[in-house]
């Protein structure tokens, strides 16, 4: 079923522009697509446009998601240092990202640091927020059974409450995957020549419509293949979890 | 001084004071109690009387507001061989879903730092005591509540604590499933003779473990009356519960707890 919807969209899509219902400048039949995505694939451009966000990403989520978790736990953990920074967090979340962006290309320039920068700030809220909650939402007898053996801090964070909060944790890595990309074809408008967001806007500008929504569909599969690989990491590391 | 002379817990003018929603509540007053080694000691009340307090102060999970409460390890053994001054079994479900069963069982020896070979070794040793051995490498969640238990009760006796302490460990279980562990709890203890506190609200579960039962009073809570179970041991559920001592002695402990009960508010008796 869950193939059945697109299919059945695109097939619609396709009959309204072959019966002339609507603009094809505008809305590109989906085969006409399908012929530019037979190009660009061939001549290797996709490909390579592919290669260059996905790099982007993977790099600018890893980099907003590792210290996301870490503080996360130590502010679930720790009451004093969550109370301390939890106003931070909360004042510098709701930010828009792309209001940033013009700060991280004066700090960072107009090369891939501007990129991985405003992908690890998008991702490190969500995932940060959940982890935290994750924490929180474990219950306190797992902490009293800790407490009476004399477990140490660190088996606490990485025996208790990082294996805890890892459903909560993976709830934020995909929000943060999903918002790594929106992030991402916006970061591409501006100053680069390569990756997906580039070939939608440069698509744009020479009104090569097929190759910008080419762009825009390839950014969706992006986005499911991310999340379909982010829930096979989540069976493989939480076992425990009966679904 | 023979072993089973020596005390092993010394409880004096033990008192606890809570402040909820500002308003202090009085929940120990003025326990003074002894526990001789070896012995299993169970403590019946209300609830909110304190007994849980007891055993959470003694595991080091709450502190007392005045007097002194300290579990004292046999000359020569403290602090030589890191053995634990105590082990809890809690009355919730307290076993960590992400860990298998093994891990779990070897938690307490992980926290002490014991190296894996060894604590495998003893671990894999008390699964096999609580009869668990096939689900050692099971996860929490495949387990019915009487295996997660077992497991819990394995934890704590892998870590070889110089006291037990158990917090209602069965009240979450079926009928039938309580009256198996029980049973299984008075087997494993008789072969370990380790001192235990054990709370509980069931009389009928008091007498059947205890070799004294200890009787508090409805908050702030204090001892009522100490009184010994005439039992011998190895002990059986059935042999318990068909000695002639048994009513006598259930009644004697409910005419003490029943004032109490009865002098509480009808309101905090039956939930609406």
């Amino acid at each position: 079923m869950s193939a059945a919807s697109p299919v059945v969209l695109i097939l619609a899509w396709e009959l309204v522009t072959r019966l002339g219902y609507v603009d094809t400048r505008f809305f590109p039949a989906p085969s006409e697509i399908l012929q530019t995505a037979q190009r660009l694939l061939t001549d290797g451009t996709l490909a390579r446009q592919v290669g260059i966000s996905v790099q982007r990403v993977v790099i600018g989520f890893v980099i907003g998601a590792v210290p996301a978790i870490l503080i996360g736990l130590i502010m679930g953990l720790v009451p004093i240092v969550r109370a301390a920074l939890r106003p931070l967090v909360n004042s510098t979340y709701p930010i828009p990202k792309s209001a940033l962006l013009p700060l991280f290309l004066l700090l960072f320039g107009l090369g891939e640091e501007s990129k991985w920068a405003i992908i690890a700030v998008g991702t490190f809220y969500l995932v940060l927020i959940n982890t935290m909650t994750g924490v929180l939402n474990i219950d306190p007898i797992y902490f009293d059974v800790a407490k009476s053996v004399g477990a140490s801090s660190f088996l606490k964070l990485s025996v208790i409450a990082f294996p805890g909060s890892l459903p909560l944790i993976f709830a934020g890595l995909k929000l943060g995957m999903g918002v790594s990309l929106i992030v991402l074809v916006y970061a591409e408008s501006v100053g680069t020549t390569g990756g997906i967001g580039y070939l939608i806007w440069n698509s744009w500008e020479v009104f090569q419509v097929p190759r910008m929504y080419l762009g825009i569909m390839t950014t969706a599969v992006l986005g499911l293949l991310a999340a379909s690989a982010l829930e096979s990491l989540e069976r493989l590391l939480v076992p425990w979890k009966q679904r | 001084m023979t072993e089973s002379e020596r005390i092993a817990i010394r409880i004096r003018d033990l008192t606890r004071w809570f402040l909820i929603k500002g308003r202090p509540i009085h929940a120990l007053a003025g326990i003074d109690l002894d526990v001789r080694a070896g012995e299993f000691l169970c403590i019946v009340g209300p609830s909110g009387c304190g007994k849980t307090t007891i055993l959470r102060i003694l595991a080091g999970l709450d502190r007392q507001t005045t007097g002194s409460i300290e579990v004292v390890a046999p000359r020569g053994s403290a602090g030589s061989d890191g053995q634990p001054l105590s082990s809890v079994v809690f009355q919730e479900q307290s076993i960590f879903p992400w860990m298998r069963v093994r891990d779990n069982v070897a938690f307490g020896l992980r926290a002490r730092g014991i190296s894996r070979a060894v604590r495998t070794r003893i671990a894999a040793e008390h699964i096999r005591q609580v009869g668990l051995s096939e689900f050692a490498d099971a996860w929490p969640h495949q387990l019915s509540g009487g295996m997660k238990q077992r497991v819990a009760i394995a934890r704590a006796l892998a870590n070889d604590p110089h006291i037990l302490l158990m917090d209602e460990p069965f009240a979450a279980l079926d009928e039938q499933t309580k009256l198996v562990l029980q049973d299984e709890l008075l087997r494993i203890w008789e072969r370990s003779r380790k001192t235990v506190l054990y709370v509980t609200h069931s009389l009928d579960e008091a007498i059947l473990l205890a070799d004294r039962v200890l009787v508090m009073s409805q908050r702030p809570g204090r001892i009522l009356r100490i009184l010994d179970m005439p039992f011998d041991r190895p002990r059986t559920i059935r042999r318990v519960r068909s000695d002639a001592r048994y009513g006598p002695l259930f009644n004697e402990i409910w005419e003490l707890l029943r004032h109490n009960v009865a002098r509480q508010p009808l309101a905090a008796e039956v939930p609406a």
